[in-house]
């Protein structure tokens, strides 16, 4: 290795006066400027001063770590979230002092008392080019021993096995999960189920929901189910009542609320968000995650963001007792789009 | 054994001597020393991206380590018993119940766990501006052209490794980013459903992803990443480092500090403050208090979440893409086939794949497309300063805007109600912004770099302006420049400076299509460039008895470039 001193750099000849006989197009590289020794070359007391810098630096992280252990043996956690807090505090600094310490200190060493002369290595060639020549003439003499190009039936029943060897394991994934079936396209809710508090679970009458109000809604029995989770994020309903003039029901949609209570699916349709947010005031449903808006004067259709499609309507009904209940399912699949929709 | 039957010729002397050749005897090693002890490495700030991203991947991995051992990626139902009296009896799958455990009842758990986050942002963060720092000085061009498809490579990676171990804790904020992944999966033509019921074991959310999430995260994504450092080191070393052009350096030598004792030093301790800071960060500052969001639940949600940054400009694109155009038209299209209807759900796709493609394809194809432009096939181990390549520094820049205008929109409702404008008009304008945003900052960018070319070139031929102002013998005021030295004129004038390439007809007088679309590229580059100054233009300014101020010849030779 070429250990060039830059401080042998020396500078090339000066490029504004011309040599004769040479084209002027480009400067001449002046070679690395010369080497500025720094105040601890020069001053054997800051050389002294620095030392002591380092060491000192180390001694700090000597502390973090100290500060550390204080935090982890005599900060006991009580259950109080401000014990939590100093303890975490305590065993971060300590950590943090503990790191920059060494690093700020070997660093400095580095930039300080090790030599800051800059060292010219040459390049070489990746590979030369002969090697190249001697490689293809390996690859190709492998290839003509094998004989892969001369017997085609070999080659080809090979790429015929080679594809399709890979297929079972890409098959083995398969039980990774069931086929969806016509899942996505039911849910809990059903004749007659009644509309209870999420996450409570009790019924709701009809009465008790006055005009302006806003109910979160599971169907009964979910919180009993095995497949809670799944069921809950198919079936949840959002329930709001209004003035039964500011709705504007198509035909055959004229029943599907009581006196002005309405119930849609909570899920977005764009891709699944809960719908979570009811503007009082204009009857709309934000959706928090992407804005999506739902006009519910206009059976929830989107007035703005990137839903497509309007959230399906519950048909709800009451019962003998005054409970409200669901006339059926809903009518079409909830949540986000999918291929098999339809 | 007598000293006759081996010949020795090498008797270690000091006490590395002895240790070295105990080890070299038996195992090998003194040629790594060789070839690695006193390897020099180029420096430059900007170097230091890569070595935050590689140390911060570190720290993820001790971390990450940690965290596994108290951590159980169940999804079976407990009622959680901890410390954290909000939450006492409250009903929670196992790996959110673990995951409070760890913040709250394991010493040390929340700093990890704090930690962990922090340090998986900034590796996120370091990976993308290394990348940026490749792309602007054209550190890509050959022969590092596979390392920076492998640069490419890793940045998916880690926003894999994040957005999977995002989802761990499995509180409330990160099933909702999982509901949003299942929407978008299920918006896939023909196979998205499956994919969905296969990824999640069922229907959504199921009782397998987090276990399968928790694979992936640990096992699978991190072997990868460390796979492809490997690769990507395996060529820094190949190649040599790429340095800045200036006195002294040429393509064809390396000017720096040798690995020992200086680089080492410099770089290893820069560990130790990497490691210190992101500490310091997860001392004082919450990230992802999870204790706050509650489990998992399909029906609430908060307002104002967010993803963590790096998935932030994806999120962005889903809501940007407006659902309907007008009354009538909707992006949701009904396709009817023979055996049914089948919905594609453009509103959907689009925003999650398109730009994500746009971004990655032009990311990976980038060092051929320069290359096929410049039909320049040469080596390069001098980067380019960015102003002496405004075209790739203004697409740079473009990509840029597109990237953080998308990520602005993952915002949208923070902005509105921050600011306390219309949630709407914010996403109108960020509708509009994605598309011209990115076309107005390739111009100024483009013209910013050519201008600060041209002030280089001004530097080089008269020198720095000094603010003093003289009054000649005829009147006239002039000010000083002072004439920089040889080292620091090369600086500015060592530089590529490609000329537009004309198409040339055939024998027949015709000019191929391609040919064509090849001149127009090569014009897009390089129209308006500006040459680096010439011996023979310093020459003729110097003489010139104006030189002091740019004269209306020098404007003339520059813009006759």
């Amino acid at each position: 290795m070429i250990m060039a001193d830059s401080s042998n750099g020396a500078p090339g000849t000066s490029v504004t006066v011309a040599t004769p006989g040479r084209e002027l197009d480009e400067f001449e590289n002046p070679g690395l400027p010369p080497h500025r020794p720094r105040l601890a070359d020069r001053d054997p007391r800051a050389e002294k001063r620095a030392e002591r810098q380092v060491a000192l630096l180390f001694l700090i992280s000597v502390l973090g770590t100290l500060l550390f252990f204080a935090g982890y043996f005599f900060v006991p956690l009580n259950e109080t979230i401000e014990r939590l807090r100093l303890q975490n505090l305590m065993l971060g600094l300590g950590t943090a002092f503990a790191m920059l310490g060494i690093g700020v200190g070997i660093v400095h060493w580095a930039k300080t008392l090790m030599p800051d002369h800059e060292v010219t290595e040459s390049r070489h060639e990746i590979r030369p080019e002969k090697d190249r020549r001697d490689a293809e003439k390996i690859v190709n003499d492998i290839l003509d021993e094998s004989g892969i190009k001369r017997r085609p039936l070999i080659r080809n029943t090979l790429l015929g096995a080679a594809l399709l060897a890979p297929l079972p394991a890409i098959a083995i994934f398969r039980d990774l999960g069931p086929l969806p079936g016509n899942s996505l396209k039911h849910t809990m809710w059903d004749t007659g189920v009644r509309l209870t508090r999420d996450p409570s679970g009790t019924p709701i009458r009809a009465s008790d929901v006055t005009i302006g109000s806003a109910f979160h809604v599971i169907p009964e029995g979910l919180n009993e189910v095995e497949n809670k989770l799944e069921e809950k994020a198919k079936a949840v309903v959002l329930l709001m009542r209004l003035d039964p003039e500011e709705l504007n029901p198509s035909p055959g949609r004229e029943n599907w609320g009581y006196d002005g209570i309405v119930a849609y699916s909570k899920i977005c349709t764009h891709v699944g968000c809960p719908v979570a947010l009811y503007e009082q005031q204009t009857h709309h449903l934000l959706c928090p995650c992407h804005q999506s808006t739902f006009d519910l004067e206009q059976e929830c259709e989107v007035i703005f963001g990137p839903a497509a499609r309007p959230l399906p309507q519950l048909p709800i009904e009451v019962d003998d007792e005054g409970y409200l209940v669901a006339s059926s399912d809903f009518q079409e699949p909830v949540g986000p789009s999918f291929w098999e929709r339809g | 054994m007598s000293s006759s039957t081996t010949t020795q010729t090498y008797v270690p002397k000091t006490r590395v001597g002895k240790v070295t050749d105990y080890v070299d005897s038996r195992v090998g090693g003194s040629g790594i020393v060789k070839e690695f002890g006193r390897k020099i490495f180029p420096d430059h700030w900007t170097f230091m991206f890569g070595e935050v991203a590689l140390y911060t991947f570190v720290i993820l991995l001790i971390t990450g380590t940690f965290l596994t051992f108290f951590y159980d990626p169940s999804m079976a139902e407990t009622h959680y018993n901890g410390s954290y009296l909000p939450l006492r009896g409250v009903e929670m799958s196992v790996a959110y119940a673990s995951s409070l455990d760890i913040s709250f009842d394991v010493r040390g758990g929340l700093f990890m766990r704090q930690l962990h986050h922090w340090a998986a942002l900034l590796f996120a963060a370091s990976v993308a501006v290394h990348m940026l720092r490749v792309f602007f000085t054209g550190a890509f061009r050959r022969p590092r052209e596979f390392n920076w498809v492998v640069g490419c490579v890793l940045v998916i990676l880690s926003l894999a490794a994040g957005f999977t171990g995002y989802s761990l804790p499995d509180d409330l904020l990160s099933g909702n980013g999982l509901r949003i992944i299942d929407g978008v999966m299920k918006a896939i033509p023909v196979v998205g459903t499956y994919l969905s019921f296969f990824l999640f074991g069922g229907e959504f959310p199921g009782t397998m992803i987090i276990g399968r999430l928790y694979v992936l995260h640990i096992l699978l994504i991190p072997a990868v990443i460390l796979l492809m450092i490997g690769i990507h080191l395996f060529m820094v070393v190949l190649h040599k480092h790429s340095q800045f052009p200036g006195p002294g350096r040429t393509n064809t030598n390396v000017v720096g500090y040798p690995v020992g004792p200086v680089y080492a030093a410099k770089a290893g301790g820069f560990f130790f403050i990497v490691f210190g800071i992101l500490a310091a960060i997860a001392a004082a500052f919450t990230i992802n208090p999870i204790w706050n969001y509650g489990p998992y639940d399909p029906s609430p949600v908060s307002a104002g979440t967010q993803p963590d940054w790096y998935i932030g400009w994806v999120d962005g694109a889903l809501r940007l893409m407006p659902g309907t155009l007008g009354d009538n038209f909707d992006f949701e299209f009904m396709i009817p086939f023979p055996w049914g209807v089948n919905a594609l759900s453009l509103n959907v796709l689009v925003p999650a794949l398109v730009p994500a493609a746009i971004v990655f394809t032009l990311m990976f194809a980038w060092p051929w497309i320069e290359a096929w432009v410049t039909k320049d096939k040469r080596e390069h181990h001098l980067l380019d300063r960015p102003r002496n390549a405004p075209a790739r520094t203004g697409v740079g820049v473009a990509g840029i805007v597109f990237y953080c205008v998308l990520w602005a929109a993952a915002s949208s409702d923070l902005i509105a109600t921050h600011f306390l404008v219309s949630l709407n008009d914010v996403t109108y304008w960020l509708r509009a912004l994605v598309f011209i945003g990115p076309v107005l900052a390739f111009m100024v960018t483009r013209r910013i770099a050519l201008a600060l070319q041209r002030k280089d070139r001004e530097i080089a031929l008269h020198g720095r302006e000094t603010g003093r102002i003289v009054r000649l013998p005829h009147g006239e005021f002039i000010e000083v420049h002072e004439p920089v030295d040889d080292y620091k004129r090369y600086k500015l004038v060592s530089f590529d400076s490609p000329e537009v390439m004309v198409p040339k007809p055939d024998e027949n007088g015709k000019i191929s299509l391609l040919d064509k679309v090849h001149g127009r590229a090569s014009r897009f580059f390089f129209e308006d460039r500006v040459a680096p100054v010439t011996p023979k233009e310093l020459e003729a300014s110097h003489n010139d008895h104006h030189g002091e101020i740019a004269g209306a010849k020098d404007r003339e030779s520059i813009a006759s470039h």
